[in-house]
């Protein structure tokens, strides 16, 4: 079996990545896990966190993605992302955006928590958590957002 | 007959016109590829999320409790047109061929007995629409601050729609915009994005069956249709971006041709009365000679 599979991160307006890898470690939304060669066809939808990826000589890149969907076949695995930056991208002012947009779904949901129901309430409450630990993985601070908590 | 001093100004300003009309078309034209550049890079992403989506809807489609958004609400009574146009004019038929289908469409719909929203993206499309269904309108988004099309844009739009969506505003939404056929032809499109449209069968049944799910499918599914709204609408404000450049580049190549042939003409005619004043004097003069 080879032992590299094609990776292409890709974002709505650009492809961003397009390379052979290793594996790649992405963060499900039920819970982390790694893609290698040979993995059963998947797909699985992301939360807020780091991609690691590990090319065909070792190397590792991280790439910060704020959800989306992967879909993993034996040979390659497809990252759509509606955002995605590399790390050391990852600048205090992406990052207070990336806050600012989860902060406002949250109180856009919880102002009309009868109609949408519990359950989107708690997701973008999730959402929102998962943001602020992707921003303290990454040593940005969270609270530097402009829209208030 | 108008004065030789008449004609020249004439001639002087038709070809100021065409001197602006051809930088409008370089201009279009460098716009153009950067459109096409943009829609291109975009493909990808819409691809995937084609082929997902259509593994996705082919299982839950048959199931009962398949998410409204994509079995619809049931009735098929309130409609909203997504009505894209361009900010600015001097396209050729561009922003008249949309509005003329989307136009089409609301009779249509209101001659059967249907309630009708429309929802403007772009002022020309407004301006055009304002006097016949002006109060039908529901929301306009300007794009005039916008210089090129971004994700972004089309999320706000999306989540817009989104939100009427579950307030229980509409039952079906359909987006209208100029496919980019090339630059010579673009084609006025309506498109149901909302209950999202079931794909053609061949492709569908294969591709779900080989695939595992995590989340289950139901769960990736609703988090998945709002995305592919979004995603759809982002293609066709590209699209959209795309036609227009190409149509206004066709208009302003067109109309510098018009000029060119109007100043040959004018030059023509100008010589041609220099000519007669010239000989008119020269009679004068010989036939003064002769009276002598």
């Amino acid at each position: 079996m080879a032992d590299t599979m094609q990776f292409d991160l890709v974002s709505p307006e650009r492809r961003l990545v397009s390379v052979p890898v290793r594996e790649v470690r992405l963060p499900g939304t039920d819970g982390d896990l790694t893609a290698m060669p040979g993995h059963a066809p998947t797909i699985v939808t992301l939360r807020p966190g780091l991609v690691t990826v590990v090319g065909a000589d070792g190397s590792q890149t991280e790439f910060a993605v704020t959800g989306g969907f992967v879909e993993i076949s034996a040979d390659s695995v497809s990252l759509l992302a509606e955002r995605g930056h590399p790390r050391e991208e990852m600048t205090q002012a992406v990052y207070n955006d990336m806050m600012a947009e989860a902060r406002r779904r949250r109180q856009a949901v919880e102002g009309k928590r009868d109609s949408v129901g519990e359950d989107v309430v708690t997701a973008a409450v999730k959402l929102l958590a998962d943001m602020e630990a992707l921003g303290t993985h990454v040593g940005l601070d969270p609270n530097q957002s402009t829209v208030p908590a | 007959m108008p004065s030789l001093k008449d004609l020249k100004n004439r001639i002087g300003s038709v070809k100021n016109t065409r001197k602006i009309t051809k930088a409008m078309q370089m201009v279009a034209a460098a716009k153009l590829r950067r459109a096409q550049d943009a829609a291109e890079a975009a493909r990808p992403y819409a691809d995937r999320m084609a082929a997902v989506m259509a593994g996705l809807t082919a299982n839950a489609a048959g199931s009962a409790s398949a998410p409204r958004l994509l079995a619809g609400t049931g009735a098929d009574r309130k409609h909203l047109l997504v009505v894209m146009t361009s900010e600015r004019g001097l396209a050729g038929g561009f922003n008249s061929t949309i509005v003329k289908l989307a136009r089409q469409h609301a009779d249509r719909l209101r001659g059967e007995g249907k309630e009708v929203a429309i929802m403007t993206v772009g002022k020309k499309g407004r301006e055009q629409l304002k006097r016949e269904y002006g109060s039908l309108f529901v929301n306009h988004v300007d794009m005039s601050e916008v210089k090129r099309v971004g994700y972004d844009n089309a999320r706000a739009i999306a989540d817009d729609v989104l939100d009427r969506f579950e307030a229980g505003d509409f039952d079906v939404a359909t987006i209208f915009y100029n496919r980019f056929e090339s630059v010579i032809s673009q084609v006025p499109t309506a498109r149901q994005i909302i209950p999202a449209e079931m794909p053609e069968g061949e492709a569908a049944g294969g591709a779900s069956a080989l695939y595992d799910y995590e989340p289950g499918e139901e769960a990736i599914l609703a988090d998945l249709l709002p995305r592919s709204v979004a995603t759809q609408i982002f293609a066709a404000l590209l699209e959209n971006a795309a036609s227009e450049q190409g149509a206004r580049m066709t208009a302003m190549d067109n109309a510098t041709r018009n000029a060119g042939e109007m100043i040959d003409r004018l030059t023509t005619e100008y010589n041609r009365s220099r000519q007669a004043a010239i000989t008119k004097e020269l009679i004068e003069i010989i036939s003064g000679a002769e009276a002598l």
